[in-house]
């Protein structure tokens, strides 16, 4: 019964003008991931993003979410469990009021009035934008329009989190908030970015996106350390790695990044994936004790107890290089 | 099509005051509504050569300025800009009634002037109560009191997005107009031609826009129908303001209460 | 050119009102039942769409003055009728609150005139039967100036019988007309022009969005001139049994712009019948003050009666010095609950 999976499957789409802008994408994204998805301009990544909760319809393939294809039928589904954050928050907000935008959705869902009234202020208080309740839209900077737009969303409590560039011309301070915000949100989170750094800091996985097309599909560190695919793509290296790279050539250790410095990056990752999934496992056990399926569970914990041991592992090879 | 002036949109000042909270502002938006109206109506039901009966119903513009905090001068700019119809339409008075009804220690003073002057205080105190609403009243709280007044819920919906994408709009107009002030020095730039083409690029940048909100209100689970979470109190303080001010409204309209104070003073 | 309260006496302005909101009335049913959602967001920014168009200011042909335009037969080919209806009174709401343009009662006159005769004479009647299925660019010019120049003209029109029924100038019947109507007919060219401009400029940049707001039915619907016909009829038994009451109740109004009008005061006899009714209703409600409320002081307007304040100065002077005691009093409260505006505001 989780609603927490994403699943496109050979996913084509055409607009009506004829723009071939999805040419077969298929993914699948599970519970507490989250993805990046990285392209140039026009690569397709917002279309891609229409289709994840049915305003768009693939011209052909499939996409499922939770445990159902959707369709027709189970759109509404699809938009209670799906939360997008669209790019332009000046399209999102729509509402003449902080407050009343927040309370759109959560109102959409049929909650009771006081029901609504604490969703919207727990979502404005994670957001940090509690203050603005009564403002006005256009009474806001675009840093708190964007974290107004994210309330918006998280105050419906979607299962997977979806942003189209959160943090198009946010400054500094905004875009730091941001990604704060989004590390604290733990279910599955798909963002859209040219911001390879922010990926870097939140997402695990990234899917690199081309011309309507998967271009690779991997941990995001190594796919976001992978200049010469990053270059096809019309991509850069994160500003990190590249100030990490300016740094080395002044130490005059040689041009690129070393080996054993990518592989340092990747165990980390690694390690943090491995986490990930021990918590997922540690839920699904407790879910299958629910069930009175101890049988499970104790496989399960077992999974989990291993896990923790091959973390040790990753940290000790982490420590020697 | 009518004369351009740049003052006549500037409608942030008035839709920033009336965020503030004073007396004035916190004042129920239905009752603000139905008291202004009926300032209204009855101001303009003196007959036309009413003057000083009409004088006293300053009190209530007087009123809202003070309690609530409104600079004046953002609400007589405002007047000036929208005169000339009424001022041009009523100078025909004069000219046409020339009738003497009336001395001013002993100097002769045309209906046509009454009737004129009476024009001129009529559009000050309907405009001004009309401005005073929205600058002490936000206008979603204007849209709440339609909806409380049973005005259909499309009517509202729709706008209150018109009332948010004004602003949203009028930003990106600036831009252009902006970078067409750059381009074009003086007179060029500002031809009808140019002014089809930057309009058409506006439009239809705003219909697609309209397409990127329509996918963000489905996003977020809209149906066909917008719910609003209406939390307006009716306080006793709204119906006492209310029952006072209407009753002073009606006290002044149908007694010239303001000759019988005079009279007592003298 | 847009009515204003100062002109209207509150019968007119009441009349025009109730027409306005049973058109809105319907128009909002005939929305709801057809509904393509996507369309409250559309209404939405065209209206926010025609203030941004007016602020972009341009040069007038010919006079070397600036201009802006009006835009409700843009909206009305836009939207159609009944969703353009709503967009046009929207926008003069705004404009009647934030603009100052008008004024509260002088609204339900203004979107009758600035939207009733774009959306359901000159839509229906005018560029949906010269459009048709031709969306060629001389047909939507041709079909856009026309609808304009007759929807400006009537609403020009109406401004000049809503303010002679109003009672409150006075011009004359025939040179306000003289007035009136040919300005608006040069308005009417250049904004006709201009939206057949941007008509075509949209269907040229982005075909679909014109076509699709021609054939969708639910962006669209035709107007069936029946009803047209039907309505108006509706409409104009209204005003007409309305005036006649306020003919009853207000002699410096109709009355007097009759006179004006055919030379002689007197109405015919035949409406005292629905003069009796209205006025009995009127007796009922007592939602319109009438004159009754200061007889001391006779009847107005007609020319040469007692005329207002009494010759004796006495009364005037104490008229004024009664104004100031009143308005410095109001001064004062007002002055009193600022101050605990401020104390609230700190505490
Ligand atoms: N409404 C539309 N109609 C036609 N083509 C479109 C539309 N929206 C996007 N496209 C085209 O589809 C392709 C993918 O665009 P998009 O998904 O917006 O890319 P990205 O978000 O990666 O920049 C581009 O070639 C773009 O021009
Ligand atoms: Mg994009």
């Amino acid at each position: 019964m989780s609603h927490h999976i994403i699943d496109f499957n050979n996913v084509h789409y055409t607009y009506p003008d004829g723009t071939e802008a999805l040419k077969g994408i298929s993914f699948r994204i599970t519970h507490g991931e989250s993805v990046g998805v990285v392209g140039a301009n026009g690569a397709g990544k917002s279309t891609m993003i229409s289709h994840m909760n049915g305003y768009l319809m693939p011209s052909s393939g499939t996409i499922t979410i939770g445990d159902s294809k959707l369709d027709k039928t189970t759109l509404h589904e699809a938009r209670r469990s799906v939360g997008i954050v669209f790019q332009n928050p000046d399209d999102q907000l729509f509402m003449p009021t902080v407050f009343d935008d927040v309370a759109f959705g959560p109102l959409n869902l049929g909650l009771p009035k006081d029901k609504v009234i604490e969703r919207v202020n727990e979502a404005l208080t994670t957001t940090g934008c509690f203050h603005l309740k009564d403002k006005p839209p256009h009474h806001l900077s675009l840093g708190q329009k964007r974290a107004v737009t994210i309330a918006g969303v998280i105050a419906m409590h979607p299962d997977i989190l979806v942003m189209d560039e959160p943090a198009s011309n946010l400054d500094p301070g905004s875009r730091r908030n941001l990604i704060d915000l989004l590390l604290q949100f733990r279910h599955s989170k798909i963002i859209a970015s040219h911001d390879l750094d922010l990926i870097l800091d939140v997402c695990d996985r990234c899917i690199v996106i081309g011309d309507g097309r998967i271009r690779a599909d991997g941990p995001a560190r190594e796919i976001l350390l992978n200049e010469e695919l990053l270059r096809e793509n019309n991509l850069e290296l994160p500003l990190s790695f590249q100030k990490r790279e300016h740094k080395n050539k002044l130490n005059s250790t040689g041009g690129n990044m070393t080996e054993l410095e990518k592989l340092k990056h990747l165990l980390k990752h690694w390690m943090e994936h491995n986490e990930a999934h021990m918590k997922t496992y540690t839920e699904w056990a407790e879910k299958a004790d629910g069930l009175d399926r101890k049988d499970i569970s104790d496989i399960l914990r077992q999974i989990v107890e291993d896990s923790n041991k091959l973390n040790g592992l990753f940290r000790k090879a982490e420590e020697i290089i | 099509m009518s004369a351009f002036n740049p003052e006549y949109f500037n409608i942030g000042h008035l839709d920033t005051l009336s965020y503030r909270h004073t007396f004035v502002h916190d004042l129920n938006p239905v009752i603000k509504l139905i008291v202004t109206l009926v300032f209204i109506l009855l101001v303009v039901s003196f007959p036309k050569y009413e003057i000083q009966g009409i004088v006293p119903f300053f009190m209530f513009p007087l009123f809202m300025i003070i309690a609530g905090e409104i600079p004046a001068g953002v609400i007589f700019k405002k007047l000036l800009v929208v005169s000339p119809f009424v001022l041009f339409i009523g100078i025909f008075n004069p000219m046409l009634d020339k009738e003497i009804i009336y001395r001013v220690f002993g100097v002769p003073v045309s209906g046509g002037w009454i009737s004129y002057g009476s024009l001129i205080i009529r559009f000050i105190l309907t405009v001004s109560s009309a401005l005073l609403l929205i600058a002490t009243t936000s206008f979603p709280g204007i849209c709440l009191a339609l909806e409380k007044l049973r005005v259909p819920k499309i009517f509202i919906v729709q706008l209150l997005f018109l009332y948010r994408y004004t602003f949203v709009l009028a930003e990106e107009v600036m831009k252009i107009i902006k970078a067409r002030n750059m381009r074009s020095f003086g007179k060029k730039g500002k031809d009808i031609k140019s002014f089809i083409s930057i309009t058409g690029v506006l439009l239809v940048r705003s219909i697609e826009r309209s397409e990127r909100i329509y996918q963000a209100i489905c996003s977020r689970g809209f149906d066909g129908q917008i719910r609003l979470l209406k939390d307006f109190r009716l306080r006793g303080t709204d119906i006492l303001f209310a029952l006072v001010t209407i009753s002073i409204f009606i006290i002044f309209r149908k007694y010239a209460i303001a000759d019988m104070l005079g009279g007592l003073l003298i | 050119m847009h009515m204003a309260d100062a002109l209207l006496s509150p019968a007119v302005g009441a009349t025009l009102w109730t027409g306005t909101l049973g058109a809105i009335a319907y128009c909002t049913r005939k929305l709801r039942n057809n509904i393509d959602e996507k369309i409250i967001p559309l209404m939405g920014i065209l209206g926010a769409f025609i203030f941004a168009a007016q602020m972009i200011n341009f040069t007038i042909p010919g006079t070397g003055s600036s201009g802006h335009i009006g835009g409700g037969m843009l909206l009305a080919i836009l939207l159609g009728p009944y969703a353009g209806f709503i967009t046009i009174a929207s926008v003069l709401i705004i404009q009647s609150l934030f603009f100052a343009d008008g004024g509260i009662l002088a609204l339900g006159c203004n979107i009758w005139n600035l939207g009733i005769y774009p959306c359901f004479i000159a839509y229906p009647l005018i560029f949906k039967l010269l459009v048709k299925e031709d969306l060629s660019k001389s047909r939507i010019t041709l079909a856009s100036v026309m609808s304009v120049v007759t929807a400006l003209q009537l609403g020009a029109f109406s401004v000049v019988v809503e303010t002679l029924l109003s009672g409150r100038s006075e011009l004359p019947f025939g040179a306000f007309t003289a007035m009136m109507l040919p300005i608006h007919l040069a308005i009417g060219l250049v904004e006709g022009f201009i939206t057949a401009g941007v008509v075509n400029y949209v269907r040229s940049a982005r075909p679909e969005i014109i076509k699709s707001t021609f054939d969708s039915k639910p962006l669209a619907p035709a107007v069936s001139i029946r009803k047209v016909v039907l309505t108006l009829g509706i409409a104009a038994l209204i005003t007409g049994g309305s005036l006649s009451w306020f003919a009853s109740t207000h002699p410096d109004g109709l009355e007097w712009s009759v006179e004006k009008v055919h030379g002689s005061p007197e109405l015919s006899s035949s409406e005292t019948g629905i003069t009796a009714m209205f006025e009995k209703i009127q007796t009922m409600t007592a939602l319109l003050p009438d004159y009754g409320f200061r007889q001391e002081e006779g009847a107005e307007g007609t020319a040469g009666a007692k005329s207002w304040p009494a010759v004796n100065s006495g009364t005037s002077i104490s008229g004024v010095i009664g104004s100031l005691m009143v308005l410095g009093t109001v001064l004062l409260i007002g002055l009193f609950i600022r101050s605990g505006n401020r104390s609230r505001a700190k505490g």
